[in-house]
């Protein structure tokens, strides 16, 4: 799951930074991580994964690194979210 | 947390009633026509201690409340718009640092300052080149030990010439991305400015809001240590939002009573006829109304999450800030415009004291600053995700 979301974030992140170059729990927003492109990934993702974010979810905290995006896809998916 | 002590929100509002009624508003006229910054009505609240209202008590400040810095706008938005925007926008600054800063021992000595100063801060968040997203810039702070230097192409600046210090917006580093951000507090004696551009508008134009060449040297000391990201989503762009909001308010109140003074002075000339324009009157009472509860639901939503970071990164709630702006910007046009119909000739008049001639020209200007179509535009591109139910 993490390498399905690493492509989607170096796909739709619009990072300044390669993500192959970024920890799981590097700051993404730091990398450059707009608002704007924050939806375009959310929206990625909930086509790949087919989940909807609830409302909840929708915070700055979740889409911070790729380790909460997974937690949160696990969450939604049922899968174990701590499985690399 | 702000203490919310009604009698001294009674007595801050009754302050701003007092300084509008007897010096801001007296100033106004010659404000807007000279395009002038009102010094009248920035001393005045100086003396009372006003601007430092928001700092908490431990630091000398007042320990106003978020709801109190509304209703101070409000007041003051009733008799001069340039007062109170300028209010409101240094509100916002030292809202930041209140907010932001106390991590900070330069920075709660700064708030020790400003009660005993009661100095005036600007906001140089906007830059020339990033197509008016604030949360992006092309300068940068450049470090050299416990110095830095930074230079910004400020394609405005309210108020610069006349603040005491500007909190400026910059990339974290040379090399950080454009969304990396700091705020930097620009000391007056760290800064020159150098005028590009004049200020001369249809309304606020006693703001002075001219775009400047902004070149510093400063400590690092005065970098806001948390970042901007969440300085901005936490309490710049809510404060900012209910504190104009509050402010447009008070111009649609003050254009409201001067068509209800209109059709009383009509009503009183032909005893037993009521004027025609009296039902336009009850109309325009009804959407200020809807205005005043609009700002008054934001403001009570903000405080209720203002200690909730988490909360307040929410995409939900930025839609509900963003909503606040956009509705209360359109009202302000919609009860001024009705104003002006109940008055007739008297509101299209410059010199009568009916004129809405300012109020119509400021109430323009709220669909401007930070442009409604960007603020629709990003929740547009929220809603795509967002569900908001």
């Amino acid at each position: 799951m993490t390498e399905r979301i690493r492509d989607i974030v170096q796909q739709h992140g619009r990072l300044s930074t390669e993500v192959s170059q970024l920890a799981d729990t590097s700051d993404l927003y730091q990398a450059g991580l707009t608002s704007h492109a924050s939806v375009n990934l959310m929206l990625a993702l909930e086509e790949a994964f087919n989940v909807e974010f609830p409302e909840r979810m929708l915070r700055r905290r979740t889409f911070e690194t790729i380790a909460n995006i997974r937690d949160a896809i696990g969450e939604l998916t049922g899968s174990p979210s701590a499985s690399a | 947390m702000p203490v919310d002590s009604p009698s001294l929100s009674t007595e801050l509002v009754e302050k701003a009633h007092n300084i509008g009624a007897t010096i801001a508003g007296p100033a106004a006229d010659a404000v807007d026509r000279d395009a002038r910054f009102p010094t009248e009505g920035i001393n005045a609240l100086k003396k009372e201690r006003m601007m430092s209202a928001f700092v908490p008590t431990e630091f000398g400040g007042l320990g106003c409340s978020v709801s109190d810095l509304s209703a101070i706008c409000t007041a003051l938005g009733q008799y001069c718009s340039a007062t109170a925007m300028v209010y409101a926008m240094h509100q916002i600054q030292v809202a930041c640092i209140v907010r932001h800063g106390q991590a900070s021992p330069y920075f709660k000595q700064y708030l020790t300052e400003l009660t005993e100063t009661e100095g005036l801060i600007a906001s140089a968040t906007s830059e020339i080149g990033v197509g008016g997203d604030v949360r992006s810039s092309i300068c940068a702070v450049e470090r050299d030990g416990d110095n830095y230097t930074l230079v910004k192409q400020a394609p405005v600046i309210s108020y610069g010439e006349h603040a005491d210090d500007i909190l400026t917006t910059a990339r974290r580093a040379p090399d950080a991305a454009s969304n990396d951000q700091v705020i930097v507090m620009v000391r007056k004696a760290n800064r020159t400015l150098e005028p590009t551009g004049d200020w001369n508008t249809l309304g606020f134009r006693g703001t002075c809001s001219l775009g400047f060449k902004l070149s510093v040297k400063g400590k690092v000391e005065e970098i806001v240590p948390a970042p901007y990201a969440d300085i901005s989503s936490q309490t710049m762009l809510p404060i900012s939002h209910i504190v104009w909001t509050s402010l447009w308010l008070g111009i649609a109140t003050n254009a409201v009573s001067r068509a209800r003074a209109y059709i009383r002075a009509e009503a009183r000339k032909n005893p037993g006829k009521t004027p025609a324009a009296s039902v336009r009157l009850a109309e325009v009472v009804s959407t200020l109304q809807t205005m005043r509860a609009t700002v008054a639901d934001a403001t009570r939503e903000y405080e209720r999450a203002m200690d909730d970071p988490d909360a307040l990164s929410s995409m939900a709630f930025a839609i509900r800030m963003n909503n606040l702006k956009l509705t209360c910007s359109k009202l302000v046009i919609d009860i001024v415009s009705q104003a002006l119909l109940i008055c007739g000739m008297a509101g299209y008049k410059i010199n009568s004291p009916y004129s809405l001639s300012r109020h119509l020209r400021d109430a323009y200007g709220a669909a401007i600053m930070i442009n409604n179509d960007r603020i629709y535009g990003s929740n547009a591109a929220m809603l795509l995700v967002s569900k908001d139910d």
